[in-house]
Formats: structure tokens, C-alpha cells, sequence
């Protein structure tokens, strides 16, 4: 039985806005075992990217995380809450991209545009030099240069000598998005966290990053969280999916216990309304009724009952499902399974 | 980018010479030359001047020539290097531009110097702390800062510092000091009088240098690349300062070519309200009595500035965005 | 095809849908309270530019040397209990070494102050005949005079010649402007959209005139102004100085702007429905910018009246007996004169506020005018 490299329990990030409080996270928990792909999934607002942030405790204000804990496993080492660490730090510091490191979403504006990407690599070499090379002469630049020359011929970046000193926006989306690989397994991380690593690529250069993400973490043993809102992503990397909607868990579990066997009937729509390829012409594309409610006007009870199909008058909306196991590693938060177990306010 | 800077290089004198027809058109667009003044000056004083006296200065000052040929021998004296002769202090243009040259110029430094000095970590402390009692602060201050007029500070200082402190800070010497040749209680000296027209010549500018700094750095804080920097484990104070203030200064930077002409512009009406041995009041006596190789001249230098601070501002702009520097191939 | 006509708006998201820029503007406007303020002064100001004679107390050139330097009266709202706005009476005496008038308080008078009272004639707005002022010493006719900001070397009152003052550098202010934007939105508008050889001579023009240092051009074309012109020829050619020099800039950022919208898809969109240049122009390019426009030249105004104010310091701008801004501050120019009268420095705390006050709303404008701004 191996300990998990992360664990978050009971996660609750709030912004509190002029307007209005916005729980963008609100009660979310989730393991990730070493050398594993989590996948999470939602719809655009559902809290996927905050959850991320919170782990690296780089969410923005006016966003604290309120409540809950995430426990990550350096080594052998006890687990250490991460967010009892101060965000300015120096021990989140050196978790940050020396133990977890971050495959931001859109590799053309994470790149600072007047440094090259060779830089940029170096000097997270350099930075956390001390943990992945604990003993041993300083990196000299020459051999800063040469170990990120390899990192790009690892990703499958062709000519790395040159491009070590190119610029981001010299380099097409598909080279953009290895650079920023090589640059987050530079310090070979033990977590990594992909946002929507191939939103911003195009579908082939999409099957490319992905073959190569499977590649590394297979070589590495990098577990990896992986943030999408394509469920055919999810598909083919995930291991574990975690589906997630307005701030809490809707359903999680096994990849083939989601797609075959999926319980929510939040995920159930969602696999429903995967169009197909098989479906006799002229069929009217499947949607979920309703749409995704203002982060201000969350809906009493049950967050998805207003569109839910299957929604119990009367106790859908007035209280919250807990996150139950329904299968023998299945999880869903719905008062289909559980009509007991409900969430305290 | 090479090709680009020769471009505007070579224009340079074509530049210049077409600025010195505008400039020698305007100097001598009043009414009346410098000897209708000077008559008039006289006459106010009590004493007079016959007119054949006048007729005389007018022939040696070559003033009784049509304008064209006055441009021509002052375009004539300076491809020699020679600025011509003021006709009210009756001595070489190059001689009293030359006196003031100096000092202007160390004004125009101390000044460049106090606002980039204050304003930057002002601006950046302010934008890594938005609404902060700090923050609200400097604002403050640097909204009333942009809204004063610099001479109307220099008068508020001038008069606190006589009313209450008894100070007469106008001049950049003391008594003594003024003719005596250059040593090091001359420097001291000068030192010790130059640190207000610095300051008020510097606030305005500081209150805006900041308030744009801010500014800027606020819109790049947000950017994706800072929360790539901050993945990657850096300190708040070194990715701020690596990546985006140096994206925020960018646009800064290249305003310092603008700031050479501008501050010795500026620098001209708190000049004369502090008299200030500058060039500035040289240019405005030399513009109302039409002393024209005199203000002609200066002006000249002036435009010459102004066309090199450009240049410069240009250039420092490329070579610090690479964007722009390889995209002009 | 038929249009179905949208349900009238229901929930506030509804509205915002619905509401025209403008409005939208304006509503964001609104939360800047500060820039509301700002504006609320900013009216207040152009209320007085209106009418200076019916905010003045004195006739702003008269002139009394018996009367000179007489400090800021204070003013007193309550008389013992009642509210009866009063100031004390002044007697002078003058110095026998400097010959200057020295003011005491003569406690034994009390000159009420009163709203509404008959003082020097004048013509409203230019037209009506009138004696009546906001404020005045009660009894004017019987030769009190109210001084609620002193009076300078030649006794004429301070707070009258601030008036009067206001509207001169106020309105040079926004005329200047207006010509420049005027100027640099037809130039720019036409270097920017037609291109070609037009274009490359009014982008010459622009780089010529932005090599010019500002300052000393204009104070060789103030100083190249004769001095017998009339007060009324010299504002109009500060003014017309004031924005040749100033339109450049606009007039680049609107070629810019034309230069990128022309390639943009609404504008072909726009092109392929068959509208005309024209209609092109007005209804679908100029008002992507236009909300900038009014920022950046609300912006540009406090620059203009410091500029005017300067030079008018300097001797070379408005000229005596014009009054402006810069021509109150030239008495203040001798420090000892300031020292004894300190008053003399108030038009100068005007200046700054009215340039704060446009900052600010021009900083709010701005924002609240930028589509992308939360």
C-alpha cells in the first residue's frame, strides 16, 4: 500500500469579491499515488484551475484558501500540509518547480518574452541546483546549457542547440509547449501539474505532446495531474478522474469505472453529450439542459440539481450531497446513492 | 536596425537645416530688430541715442539686410563653427552658451538622476502592494505632484525658505562664489545651492515616472509568465524584478531619450524664477529683444537635442525588446 | 426574414446586454468616486467661466494704490448666534520707511456679507445689464469693499481678478485642445485610413513637428506675437500656438488606430454589406476609439493650462490687462513681495486644483472607457 504523493482533503478556496463571496473550491478531496495520472475534469469555471493553483498556493488574490489541507509526500519524509507553508516562503519555494512543478496553459504568454527559453530553463536549474544535485561542484553555465540542450532533445525538440536561444515567440505552438515540459521536469519534480497542456495546439501536435507526456511519466515515474475539460483527453491519460462541477466533486474514481460505468448523472450527461460518429444523420446533438449558473447565484442544496435530470424535489435542493463511495473505488456526491449523507453547512 | 539608425542619421542635417529656417523666421517674426528695442530700452531708461548713431549700429550689425542674407551669414558662420555674436552682451554666441552649457547640464543630470532613482522602486512597491496605505500615499502625492506647476513649486520653496528659514536659495552660488574659478568649495558650493532646482525640476517627472510605472507593472503582474515564475519557486522581490518591471520598463526606457531636450526645456522657467545662471533665460531675454544669432543659435541646439534624444530613445527601444529588434531584420 | 424584436430587459444582466456604450460608460464612470467629484468640480469651475462678473465682489480693474496689499479678510459665518456672514473692517496706515500700506484689524466694524447684492454693472453673459453679484459687502454703496483674497500691488481686488482669471485659463485650456484633437483626428484620420502619398507627407510632418522642443517653440512664437495686438488676438493666437504643437501626438495614435482597423474583419464585414466610406468611417471605426479619444483629450487639458500658465508667468502668454492664471502669479514672482503677501500665491493652489480635477476624471474617463477593463 503506497502513500499517496498527494493528498487534498476537504479543499475550500474563496474569493471574496466586491460583489459578492465566491466559493470557487468548496470541499474537494482527491488522492494522487506516486507514477500515477489523476485527471480532472469539468466545464470552464468549475473550479478545475483554482484547485491547481491552491496546491502551488499560487492562487491570486483576492482567493485564500479557507479550508482543508493538502498533503504532500517529499520522500520518505512525514507529509507536509502545504497549506500551512507561507505562499512567500522558502520552503514552498523549494517544492515549487523542484518537487511540483506546473505546465501553465498557454506556453506563448508563460514564456517571458525577452528572454530566451534556454534562460529561463537554466535558471530553474539553477535555482533549485541544491535539491536535485545535492552535493557536487556548482552548475557551471556551460553545463547549465548542455543538461538543457539534452532536456530539449528529450522532449523531441529537433536542433536544441539552436533553439536553447530562441525566443518563445519564435518557436510554433507545438516546440512551445515541449520547451515548457522540459522546463517544469527540469529539476525532475515528483508531482507534475499540466493545465490544459493541448488547449492551445492543434489536434495533431495534440496527439504529439500527449504520446510524449505518457513517455516521460513512464520513464520518470512522475505522477501527474492533469486539468481538461476534453474528456478524450481524459481518456487516453488518465488513470484516476476526478469530475468536478461549481466547486465540488461530482463523481470520481477509476478511468473505466467513469467512462463505463459512470454514477452521476452530471458525468452521464457529460459522456452523453460527446458527439459520435455513429449516430445516424440528422440527430440533434445531445446538451445538458440549463447553463452553468453565475459564481455569485449558486443554487441552494446540490449545485447540479437545476439541470440534474434525476433531481429528488425537495432534497436536492435543499441540502448537499456528501462524496460517497458507490463502487469499490468509486465516488460520487449524489443523493441518488446516498439519500443520508449530506454535507453540514 | 543598423540600416534604420544610419537612415535617420543621415537625415540629420537635412533635419537641421530646414529647422534652422523655421527657427530663424520665428526669432525674427516680432516686429522691429534687436536696435528698436535697444532704442526703446534706452529711452525708457532717459537716455537717448541719435539716429545716425543708430543707422551706424545698424550697418555693423548687418541689420539693415534683408533677412535672407542675415540667415545667410549666420548659416555662413556656423558651417566655420561659429554661433555669430550676441548684439546686447556684444560677445561671442559660443562664449556665453558655452558658461551656461555646463551647469544646465549638471542640473539636467542631478534631476534625470533624483526621479528615476525615487521613482522606480516607488512605482514597483506600489504595484506589488496595491491599496496599501503606502500605495494610497504615493498616490497622492504623485497626483498633486503632476498637478503642480514646477515653477509654482519652485515659488512655494523659495518662500517657505525665505519666510520661515530666512534662506535666500536663488542663484546656484553664494556671493563669493560666483566668478571665482572652479575648485572644490566651489564644487561644494554648488552642491549645496543646486539640490532644490534638482528636486523641483525632478517631482514632476518623479510623480509621473511612478504613477506609469505602476501602471505598467500592474498590467504585467497579472500576465501568465509571472505565474509561471512564481511555479517555478523564485521570490515575490527577484521575478518582479526580473520579469515583468523589466517588461514594465521597457516602454520607460525609451522615454530617456526624451528626457534630454526636456529637461533643459524645463528646466527654462524654473530658471528664471530661481535665476538660475541657465541657458533658458539666456533664450528668453535673447527672444524678447531679438538678439537673433543668440537665440538662433539656441534654439538650433535645442532642435539638435531634441532629434538625438529621439534617436536614442529609439534605439534603447530595440535593443531592449528583442521583439522588436530581430522583427526589423 | 423576419427580426424578432428582443423581450424588453428583464434582470440586470438583462440590462447590461442591452445597454449602449454610453451608458455603459457612464456606469462605470460612476464607481470612480473620486473622478465624480472631480467632475462635480470641473462643472462648477465652467459654471463660473460662464458668468466671472456675477461671481466676482469688485470690479476686477479697478485700481486703488491706497488699497493695495490688504491681506484675506476672514470670513465669519456666524454673528455671536445667528448666521450673519460678516468680515472685520480693516483700517490702514502706511509705513513711514517702506512706504508700505500696513493693514490692522479694526475690531469696531463689522462689514456683513451678504448674497445677492448690487456692485459694479456689468452685462450678463454678454447681454443683460445688471449690477447684481452673488456676494458682496452689504453696504457697497456706501463704499465698503469686500476683499475675500486680499488685494495686490496696485489694490485690486485678488478674489475678483481670480474669477475673471478662471475663465481665461480654463477656456484656453479646452479650446486648445479641441482645435488639437480636431487637427489630429482629421490628419491622423486621414494619413491612417487612405495611405499612400498622403499618408507619407503627414507622417513627415508629424516627425517634423515632434522634433521641435516644445518649450522654447513656443516661447519664440509667443515672444514673436506684437505686442500692440488686442487681448482678445493674443488668447486667440496662444491658443491656435498652443495646439500646432500639440496635435501631433493624437494625430499619431489615430493613424494608428485607423491602420489597424482597417484590416480588421468588422470593417471588411462592413465593406461587404455594401455601406459607403463614409458611413464606414463614422459608424464602425471612429466609435471603436472615440471613448479613448475624449480620455486622452481630457487628459491633454491640464497640460495645456499649465503651459498657458507658464507662459503667461513668463511675460510672454496672456498679457496685462488680460488676466489669467499666470498673469495673477506674475505679481508673486518677487520672492519679498510674496513674503509680505502671501496671498498672491493662492492662484497658483487653483491651478493645481483644477489640474488635479482633470487628471482625475480623465483617469477615470479613461478607464471606464476601456472596453477590456473589468
Amino acid at each position: 500500500m503506497t502513500t499517496p504523493v498527494l493528498q487534498v482533503k476537504d479543499l475550500r478556496v474563496h474569493f471574496a469579491l466586491d460583489e459578492g463571496l465566491v466559493r470557487a473550491v468548496d470541499g474537494v478531496s482527491f488522492d494522487v499515488n506516486p507514477g500515477q495520472v489523476v485527471g480532472i475534469v469539468g466545464e470552464s469555471g468549475c473550479g478545475k484551475s483554482v484547485t491547481m493553483k491552491a496546491i502551488l498556493q499560487i492562487v491570486e488574490p483576492p482567493g485564500r484558501i479557507v479550508g482543508g489541507q493538502i498533503l504532500f509526500q517529499k520522500d520518505s519524509a512525514p507529509a507536509v500540509d502545504l497549506t500551512r507553508l507561507s505562499p512567500k516562503g522558502p520552503e514552498l519555494r523549494a517544492i515549487r518547480g523542484a518537487e511540483i512543478a506546473l505546465i501553465p496553459q498557454e506556453p506563448m504568454a508563460a514564456f517571458s518574452p525577452v528572454h530566451s527559453v534556454g534562460d529561463q530553463i537554466i535558471e530553474a536549474l539553477r535555482l533549485h541546483e541544491r535539491q536535485w544535485r545535492p552535493s557536487g561542484p556548482r552548475l557551471s553555465r556551460t553545463e547549465a546549457r548542455s543538461m538543457t540542450v539534452d532536456l530539449f532533445r528529450s522532449v523531441g525538440i529537433s536542433m536544441p542547440d539552436e533553439r536553447v536561444d530562441a525566443y518563445s515567440w519564435q518557436l510554433s505552438g507545438g516546440l512551445r509547449q515541449r520547451a515548457m515540459i522540459a522546463m517544469a521536469l527540469s529539476c525532475r519534480p515528483r508531482l507534475l501539474i499540466a493545465d490544459e497542456p493541448t488547449t492551445a495546439i492543434d489536434v495533431t501536435t495534440q496527439a504529439q505532446i500527449l504520446n510524449l507526456l505518457r513517455d516521460l511519466q513512464r520513464r520518470h515515474g512522475t505522477a501527474i495531474v492533469f486539468i481538461t475539460h476534453d474528456l478524450g483527453v481524459i481518456a487516453q491519460m488518465a488513470r484516476y478522474v476526478v469530475v468536478m462541477y461549481l466547486g465540488r466533486v461530482m463523481e470520481q474514481g477509476s478511468v473505466e469505472q467513469i467512462f463505463h460505468a459512470p454514477k452521476h448523472p452530471y458525468t452521464r450527461a457529460l459522456l452523453r453529450s460527446i458527439p459520435s460518429v455513429n449516430v445516424a444523420p440528422r440527430t440533434l446533438l445531445p446538451t445538458i439542459a440549463g447553463s452553468i449558473p453565475h459564481p455569485l447565484g449558486r443554487p441552494r442544496g446540490c449545485p447540479f440539481h437545476p439541470r440534474c435530470p434525476d433531481a429528488i424535489p425537495g432534497l436536492c435542493s435543499e441540502r448537499v450531497p456528501a462524496l460517497r463511495p458507490v463502487g469499490p473505488t468509486q465516488l460520487a456526491s449524489c443523493f441518488l446513492y446516498h439519500r443520508d449523507e449530506a454535507v453540514e453547512p | 536596425m543598423t540600416r534604420y539608425v544610419l537612415k535617420r542619421l543621415v537625415l540629420l542635417p537635412a533635419l537641421l537645416f530646414l529647422f534652422s529656417v523655421t527657427v530663424f523666421a520665428i526669432v525674427q517674426a516680432p516686429p522691429g530688430d534687436f536696435l528698436t528695442t535697444y532704442v526703446a530700452t534706452l529711452a525708457s531708461s532717459g537716455s537717448s541715442i541719435s539716429a545716425e548713431q543708430v543707422d551706424a549700429l545698424r550697418r555693423e550689425y548687418g541689420l539693415d539686410q534683408p533677412v535672407w542674407i542675415q540667415y545667410l551669414r549666420w548659416m555662413e558662420n556656423l558651417a566655420k563653427g561659429n554661433l555669430g555674436l550676441s548684439l546686447e552682451y556684444q560677445r561671442p554666441n559660443a562664449e556665453l552658451i558655452g558658461e551656461r552649457l555646463v551647469l544646465t547640464m549638471i542640473l539636467a543630470l542631478l534631476s534625470f538622476v533624483f526621479t528615476w532613482v525615487v521613482a522606480i522602486p516607488a512605482g514597483i512597491y506600489s504595484a506589488m502592494h496595491p491599496r496599501s496605505v503606502v500605495d494610497y500615499v504615493l498616490t497622492v502625492v504623485n497626483y498633486v505632484g503632476v498637478a503642480t506647476p514646477n515653477f509654482m513649486l519652485a515659488l512655494v520653496l523659495m518662500w517657505g525658505a525665505f519666510a520661515y528659514f530666512g534662506m535666500s536659495v536663488t542663484g546656484l552660488f553664494s556671493p563669493d562664489f560666483v566668478e571665482a574659478p572652479w575648485s572644490l568649495a566651489r564644487v561644494l558650493d554648488l552642491l549645496k545651492h543646486v539640490w532644490l532646482p534638482a528636486v523641483v525640476l525632478g517631482v514632476a517627472g518623479t510623480a509621473r515616472l511612478t504613477r506609469v510605472m505602476r501602471a505598467n507593472l500592474l498590467d504585467e503582474l497579472n500576465k501568465p509568465y509571472v505565474t509561471t515564475a512564481r511555479a517555478k519557486g523564485l521570490s515575490e522581490w527577484r521575478l518582479v524584478v526580473r520579469y515583468p518591471a523589466r517588461l514594465a520598463l521597457n516602454p520607460l526606457v525609451s522615454t530617456i531619450g526624451w528626457y534630454l531636450p526636456a529637461l533643459f526645456s524645463g528646466s527654462l522657467i524654473v530658471a528664471t524664477v530661481m535665476n538660475l545662471p541657465n541657458i533658458g533665460p539666456l533664450l528668453l531675454r535673447a527672444l524678447i529683444n531679438q538678439d537673433m544669432y543668440l537665440a538662433g543659435s539656441i534654439l538650433l541646439i535645442y532642435c539638435f537635442l531634441t532629434i538625438v534624444g529621439t534617436l536614442i530613445s529609439d534605439i534603447l527601444l530595440a535593443w531592449l525588446d528583442p521583439r522588436i529588434r530581430l522583427e526589423e531584420g | 426574414m423576419s427580426v424578432l424584436a428582443p423581450a424588453a430587459p428583464v434582470t440586470a444582466e438583462d440590462r447590461v446586454s442591452v445597454a449602449s456604450n454610453w451608458r455603459l460608460v457612464w456606469w462605470r464612470f460612476r464607481k470612480h468616486r473620486l473622478a465624480l467629484v472631480s467632475a462635480v468640480v470641473l462643472v462648477g469651475l465652467y459654471v463660473v467661466v460662464l458668468c466671472p462678473d456675477f461671481f466676482s465682489t469688485e470690479d476686477p480693474e479697478a485700481t486703488d494704490a491706497r488699497l493695495a496689499f490688504i491681506p484675506i479678510q476672514r470670513l465669519h459665518v456666524f454673528d455671536g448666534l445667528r448666521p450673519s456672514p460678516w468680515v472685520p473692517g480693516i483700517a490702514g496706515k502706511r509705513n513711514p520707511t517702506t512706504l508700505r500700506m500696513q493693514w490692522q484689524v479694526d475690531p469696531s466694524r463689522k462689514i456683513p456679507v451678504r448674497f445677492f447684492v448690487t456692485g459694479y454693472p456689468y452685462r450678463l453673459l454678454g447681454l443683460v445689464p445688471t449690477r447684481i453679484h452673488l456676494l458682496g459687502a452689504a453696504s457697497n454703496a456706501g463704499g465698503e469693499r469686500l476683499h475675500l483674497l486680499g488685494t495686490d500691488r496696485l489694490g485690486r481686488d485678488q478674489w475678483s481678478r481670480l474669477v475673471h482669471g478662471t475663465r481665461t485659463s480654463m477656456t484656453i485650456g479646452l479650446t486648445a485642445v479641441t482645435f488639437s484633437v480636431i487637427l489630429g483626428v482629421l490628419l491622423g484620420g486621414i494619413s491612417g485610413y487612405y495611405g499612400g502619398p498622403a499618408d507619407a507627407v503627414i507622417q513627415r510632418l508629424i516627425e517634423l513637428l515632434q522634433s521641435l522642443p516644445t518649450i522654447p517653440i513656443w516661447l519664440a512664437l509667443t515672444a514673436a506675437l506684437p505686442r500692440d495686438w488686442t487681448p482678445q488676438q493674443v488668447f486667440f493666437a496662444i491658443t491656435v500656438i498652443l495646439s500646432l504643437v500639440g496635435w501631433t501626438t493624437l494625430g499619431r495614435e489615430v493613424r494608428g488606430r485607423f491602420l489597424a482597423l482597417r484590416e480588421e474583419d468588422f470593417v471588411l464585414a462592413a465593406e461587404l454589406a455594401g455601406a459607403s466610406q463614409r458611413r464606414i468611417i463614422v459608424r464602425h471605426m471612429v466609435p471603436t476609439f472615440l471613448s479613448h479619444i475624449i480620455a486622452t483629450s481630457t487628459l491633454a487639458i491640464p497640460a495645456m493650462i499649465i503651459n498657458e500658465t507658464s507662459l503667461s508667468f513668463l511675460g510672454l502668454g496672456i498679457r496685462p490687462p488680460a488676466i489669467s492664471w499666470g498673469v495673477l502669479l506674475q505679481e508673486a514672482q518677487n520672492i519679498q513681495t510674496v513674503a509680505l503677501a502671501p496671498w498672491l500665491l493662492v492662484p497658483g493652489a487653483v491651478v493645481i486644483l483644477s489640474v488635479l480635477a482633470f487628471n482625475l476624471v480623465g483617469d477615470g474617463l479613461r478607464d471606464a472607457a476601456d472596453p477590456y477593463s473589468q
